[in-house]
């Protein structure tokens, strides 16, 4: 097996365990901007390191450069569209998650 | 290599399918357009790893650049579709 094939594989290995993480993520937090600190930096770094991955075991090609504009254009956008309804939610005035408190005011820290 | 991307397509299929859960069930609308953008971009990781599998990567990345783009313009939409802040400060 050649090194860049194992290589490649490496990297998809990576790019699969953030995904599973940003799944994970979106599926247990127990607020909506928890949720988007696992789906704006997990998915993005995961869908990178996969991308990059393929584009290693591509080789020089014309869809490896497509593969590349796919790579940069998801480093720039999906943080962008994270941020945007992040803002949306917090203009329109959705609280963010606290720890619930006593009656008598003080923190049940556990 | 040929089994081991099927095998990654599999398991990236089921974590999607495992992401629906956010969309149908999610408790407000932001959460459910935020797990509609992540589905999309599994979506179009789906599109390349199957494009290798089927031998015509050719093809399949000109259709992964076009769900990447539309994702992108989807999420920014129902964003600035659903911002009620004019109507009530946080």
């Amino acid at each position: 097996m050649p090194v860049l094939t194992i290589v490649a594989m490496v990297l998809m290995l990576g790019g699969a365990f953030f995904l599973t993480v940003s799944s994970i993520g979106l599926l247990r937090l127990p607020d909506f901007y928890a949720r988007t600190h696992a789906v704006g930096k997990s998915e993005t770094l995961g869908s990178i390191l996969m991308l990059s991955g393929l584009a290693v075991y591509n080789g020089w090609e014309l869809s490896t450069f497509k593969i590349l504009f796919i790579l940069v254009f998801v480093l720039i956008a999906n943080p962008t569209a994270t941020h945007a309804i992040s803002r949306a939610a917090l203009r329109s005035g959705l609280p963010p998650w606290t720890r619930k408190k006593k009656q008598n005011g003080e923190d049940n820290k556990k | 290599m040929s089994s081991f991307l099927l095998a990654i397509t599999i398991f990236i299929a089921m974590l999607t399918a495992a992401s629906m859960y956010r969309v149908a069930v999610g408790r407000t609308i932001f959460d459910r357009i935020i797990a509609a953008g992540l589905v999309g971009t599994n979506g179009f990781i789906l599109l390349t790893l199957v494009g290798f599998i089927f031998g015509r990567i050719n093809m399949f990345v000109d259709l992964a650049i076009a769900y990447a783009l539309l994702n992108f313009v989807v999420v920014i939409v129902l964003g600035k579709y659903f911002d009620r802040g004019r109507e009530k400060q946080p």
